[in-house]
C-alpha cells in the first residue's frame, strides 16, 4: 500500500487512484472498495459510481476547475487534484476555491508531480493530503510544513491576514512587534 | 526606508534558512537541477553564460546607506568588486559561486535584505516613481502601498507558480514616473472629487516579443479594495493564463485574447466574492506601515539658497549639472541628486563596490542616509540641501558619477546583454559605449536635448528598448549578433511603442545609424524646444527611414546596401 501525508504524518493509502487508459478512454469495469475516479467518469457513470459500494472521490486535472463538481461536492470524501508538473500552479486555486467558496470540508488531496517545497503553499490554500512523486522521502518532506513560522496574507485555515490579527491582538492601538 | 519589524525579519531570517537546506539537497543530488532550477530562480538565481548571477531586491528602489555598504562588501567578498543596477531598481552580482549564495544571504538579511522573488514565476518586486515621498506634484505616497503590497504578495501561497513572471508598479504622482502602462499591473494613484484615495487600475501591458500599452481596467479603485482587487487579477490569470507555450504566457496575452472588456467582467466576477473580505485594508494598517518608514528631518530652509544661485550663475558646468541631474523637492530648499552610473567607458548601471561604498557616505552626509535606485539604472540622493548641492557635485565628479546627462541621449538604458547573459542573442554594452564615445561632446549633446536610448539584447526587453526614443534590439542572424533599431517609444504619460525602422543592422554601424538620426531629427525639428520624440511623431518614421536606408523611389538598390543589410 503507498503511503501519504495525512494531516502532516505519514500513513498508509486506502485508496485507489483510477486513471484511464493510455488512449484515454475511460474503464468499463467500476472496481470496488475506496476508488478515486477522473471527473469524466463520474460525468459519464455517476449513478452506476454511486449505487457501488465503497466510498467515492474524483480527481480534477489542473484545467478542471472546483465549478464542475461545485453541486456534487456532498458525493465525495476525496477530492483530489493533479498537478501534472510542480509549476504548474492551477490547483494552488481549485483548492481555495473548493474550500473558501464552496465550503468543501472533506480531504483535498494532492497528487502528481508534488515535492517537499510545495508543500507549505499548497496546505495553506487547503490541501490536507499529499501523495509525494515517486521515490520520494514523506517523513523527510514532513519539516517542509514549519519552514515559515508565519505568514503576511491570510489564506485556508487562517482567513485574517496578518495585519489584521496585529490589531485583534491589540485592540487599543498598535502592536510594536 | 521602511524598517522591519520582528516579524518581517523573522521571515527572511527562516527564507535564508530554507533556502541553505534546497541548496544543500541540490549539492547531495536529492533535487535534480530541473527541481533545483525553480527553486533558486524564487531566489534570484539565475545560471548564466559563464558563472551564476543573483538578484537582490531592493523593494520600490529605496536603499539605506548600511544597505549599500553590505552590497559594497558582499560585491567585494563574494563576486568581483562590482554590482548592475537593474531597470528593475534591483541590483545584479554577476560571479557569485552557488555554494556562496546561503551565506551571501545571510549577510544581506542582517540589514533587512533579501533576493526573495526577484526571478521566478511569482510577484517580482514592485518597482514605483524614484521621487517617491519627495515630489512636489505627489497624490499620494506610493511607498506605503508598495510596501503592504510587497508584504502581501511575499511567499503568497496561492500566487506562486503563476503562468509567467508578474510585475506590479505604482505611481503616486500627477506624472506617471513608473512606467505603469508596460507593467503586468500598472496602479496609478487618483483623487475622487471628494478627496478619496484610489487607484487606476492597468493590466496586460508589457515589452518582450508582444509589446503592449495596458488598458484601464478599472477608473477608480478605492485604496481599501488593493489587495482584493489584485487577488481577483491574479485569480483570473493563475486559471486561465496560458501555460502551454511561454511566449504566450504573460497576463497581456490573456488580456488581449478575451479583450480588456471580457477579463474586465472575469476579474469583477472573481471579486464580488473576494471584496469586502479580511484583506480589506483598514486605516489603521496603512498608518502603521506609513510610522515603519523613517522620516527626514528636514530643517525650515527657504526656497532658493543664495549661495547656490551664485554658484550655478557663475559655474558652467555645475549649472549644466543642475539642469540635467537635479530635480526639485517638495520641501523648500532641498533637491534630489542623480548620481549617473552611464559614465562613458563604463557598462550602464555597474557600479563598483568602492563606488556603493563612497555614495553611501555622500548618503549619510548629505541626504539623511537615504538613497535610491532609478529605473533608468542611476542612483539617486533624494534629501541633498540646496545648499549643498556644490560640494556634492564636487564629491560625485571625483567618484566618476556626476556625467551631466539625464534625460539626454548618453543616459544609455542597458540590459547587460551577450557579455554576461545566456539569453541574449547580442552584446549591449560595447554598443552603448560606442553610441556614448560618438556623442562624447558635450555641448552637441546638450543641443540635441532629450534623447531616451534604450537597448536590449534580445527580446525579453530588459533593457527597455520598446520604450525608448530610440529603441536598439540584438537578433540573431544565422548566427552573427545585428541589430534592429525603432523609434518613437515613450515612456510616461503619452507612452507609446517603438516602430522598427528597417531591416537589422551590424554592430560597427550603429553609432553611424544613430548620429543620422539625430541628423535627421536636428533638420526637421521646428525649433530647439521640440524634442526628438515630438518631432517623431509629426513629421513620422518616412524622413528617418530614408536618411538610413536611403529613398526607396529613387535609389533603393545602392544605399540600402552599403549598410551591409542583413
Amino acid at each position: 500500500m503507498a503511503t501519504l501525508i495525512k494531516i502532516r504524518q505519514v500513513v498508509q493509502d486506502s485508496w485507489q487512484l483510477l486513471e484511464p487508459t493510455a488512449d484515454g478512454a475511460l474503464p468499463t469495469i467500476l472496481p470496488q472498495g475506496d476508488v478515486i475516479v477522473p471527473l469524466a467518469l463520474w460525468q459519464r457513470d455517476r449513478e452506476k459510481l454511486l449505487a457501488r459500494g465503497g466510498r467515492l472521490g474524483v480527481w480534477l486535472q489542473s484545467s478542471e476547475g472546483p465549478e464542475a463538481i461545485a453541486d456534487d461536492l456532498a458525493q465525495f470524501e476525496v477530492i483530489a487534484v493533479s498537478f501534472p508538473k510542480f509549476t504548474d500552479g492551477r490547483g494552488y486555486s481549485t483548492a481555495r476555491l473548493l474550500r473558501d467558496r464552496y465550503g468543501y470540508r472533506g480531504e483535498i488531496r494532492a497528487i502528481g508531480d508534488v515535492q517537499r517545497d510545495q508543500l507549505l503553499y499548497l496546505s495553506r490554500c487547503g490541501f490536507d493530503a499529499f501523495s509525494l512523486k515517486e521515490g520520494r522521502d514523506p517523513q523527510a518532506a514532513l519539516s517542509a510544513f514549519s519552514d515559515f513560522s508565519e505568514a503576511y496574507q491570510g489564506a485556508v485555515g487562517q482567513p485574517l491576514p496578518l495585519f489584521r490579527r496585529r490589531f485583534a491582538n491589540a485592540p487599543d492601538g498598535m502592536e510594536w512587534s | 526606508m521602511y524598517i522591519y519589524d520582528a516579524i518581517d525579519q523573522r521571515l527572511v531570517d527562516e527564507r535564508v534558512a530554507q533556502y541553505r537546506d534546497q541548496t544543500r539537497r541540490f549539492l547531495a543530488g536529492e533535487l535534480t537541477e530541473e527541481e533545483f532550477k525553480h527553486l533558486r530562480l524564487r531566489n534570484g538565481l539565475y545560471i548564466q553564460r559563464y558563472a551564476p548571477m543573483l538578484r537582490v531586491a531592493i523593494p520600490y528602489g529605496e536603499l539605506a546607506s548600511r544597505q549599500l555598504r553590505k552590497l559594497a562588501h558582499v560585491a567585494r567578498t563574494y563576486d568581483r568588486g562590482y554590482g548592475h543596477f537593474s531597470t528593475r531598481q534591483n541590483l545584479q552580482l554577476n560571479w557569485p559561486r552557488l555554494e556562496d549564495v546561503p551565506e551571501i544571504l545571510a549577510e544581506l538579511a542582517t540589514v533587512q535584505m533579501h533576493a526573495i522573488q526577484t526571478s521566478g514565476n511569482c510577484v517580482r518586486n514592485i518597482t514605483t516613481d524614484h521621487y517617491a515621498g519627495i515630489a512636489p506634484d505627489e497624490i499620494v505616497d506610493p511607498r506605503i502601498y508598495c510596501e503592504i503590497l510587497r508584504q502581501w504578495s511575499t511567499f503568497h501561497p496561492e500566487f506562486s507558480y503563476l503562468p509567467r513572471k508578474f510585475k506590479i508598479a505604482f505611481n503616486g504622482a500627477q506624472m506617471d514616473r513608473a512606467a505603469v502602462r508596460f507593467h503586468d499591473i500598472g496602479l496609478r494613484a487618483v483623487r475622487a472629487d471628494d478627496g478619496a484615495v484610489g487607484f487606476r487600475v492597468l493590466v496586460g501591458g508589457g515589452m518582450g516579443r508582444t509589446p503592449i500599452l495596458a488598458p484601464v481596467i478599472r477608473e477608480f479603485l478605492p485604496w481599501q479594495h488593493l489587495l482584493t482587487y489584485v487577488a481577483a487579477i491574479l485569480r483570473v490569470y493563475n486559471r486561465y493564463g496560458r501555460r502551454d507555450n511561454i511566449w504566450k504566457a504573460r497576463i497581456k496575452i490573456l488580456v488581449k485574447d478575451l479583450t480588456p472588456e471580457r477579463f474586465r467582467d472575469e476579474v469583477e466576477a472573481e471579486w464580488v466574492h473576494l471584496k469586502d473580505g479580511p484583506e480589506t485594508l483598514t486605516i489603521e494598517e496603512l498608518e502603521r506601515v506609513s510610522t515603519r518608514f523613517t522620516q527626514a528631518a528636514y530643517e525650515r530652509l527657504p526656497a532658493s539658497d543664495p549661495g547656490f544661485e551664485w554658484q550655478r550663475q557663475t559655474n558652467v558646468a555645475f549649472a549644466r549639472w543642475v539642469e540635467r541631474n537635479v530635480a526639485p523637492h517638495r520641501m523648500p530648499g532641498y533637491a534630489a541628486v542623480t548620481l549617473s552610473l552611464k559614465k562613458t567607458g563604463t557598462p550602464p548601471g555597474d557600479a563598483t563596490a568602492d563606488q556603493m561604498d563612497a555614495v553611501a557616505d555622500l548618503a549619510d552626509r548629505y541626504s539623511f542616509g537615504e538613497l535610491r535606485v532609478t529605473h533608468e539604472q542611476n542612483l539617486l540622493l533624494p534629501n541633498v540641501r540646496q545648499r549643498d548641492l556644490y560640494e556634492v557635485w564636487g564629491e560625485a565628479r571625483a567618484l566618476g558619477l556626476a556625467t551631466p546627462n539625464l534625460g539626454l541621449l548618453t543616459n544609455i538604458i542597458s540590459c547587460p546583454g551577450g557579455d554576461f547573459c545566456s539569453l541574449a542573442n547580442a552584446k549591449s554594452i560595447p554598443v552603448a559605449e560606442a553610441i556614448q564615445r560618438r556623442f562624447d561632446d558635450l555641448d552637441y549633446l546638450h543641443d540635441i536635448g532629450e534623447l531616451d536610448l534604450n537597448i536590449s539584447g534580445c527580446m525579453n526587453s530588459c533593457g527597455h528598448h520598446h520604450a525608448g526614443h530610440i529603441g536598439i534590439l540584438g537578433v540573431d542572424k544565422q548566427g552573427a549578433e545585428f541589430y534592429q533599431v525603432s523609434i518613437g517609444g515613450n515612456q510616461g504619460d503619452d507612452a507609446s511603442i517603438g516602430k522598427v525602422i528597417g531591416p537589422s543592422v551590424a554592430q560597427d554601424e550603429i553609432p553611424d545609424v544613430i548620429e543620422k538620426l539625430v541628423k535627421t531629427y536636428i533638420e526637421r525639428r521646428d525649433s530647439e524646444h521640440e524634442r526628438f520624440i515630438e518631432t517623431v511623431r509629426r513629421i513620422g518614421l518616412e524622413p528617418f527611414k530614408e536618411a538610413i536606408y536611403g529613398n526607396p523611389h529613387q535609389d533603393s538598390a545602392s544605399s540600402a546596401r552599403q549598410l551591409a543589410v542583413a
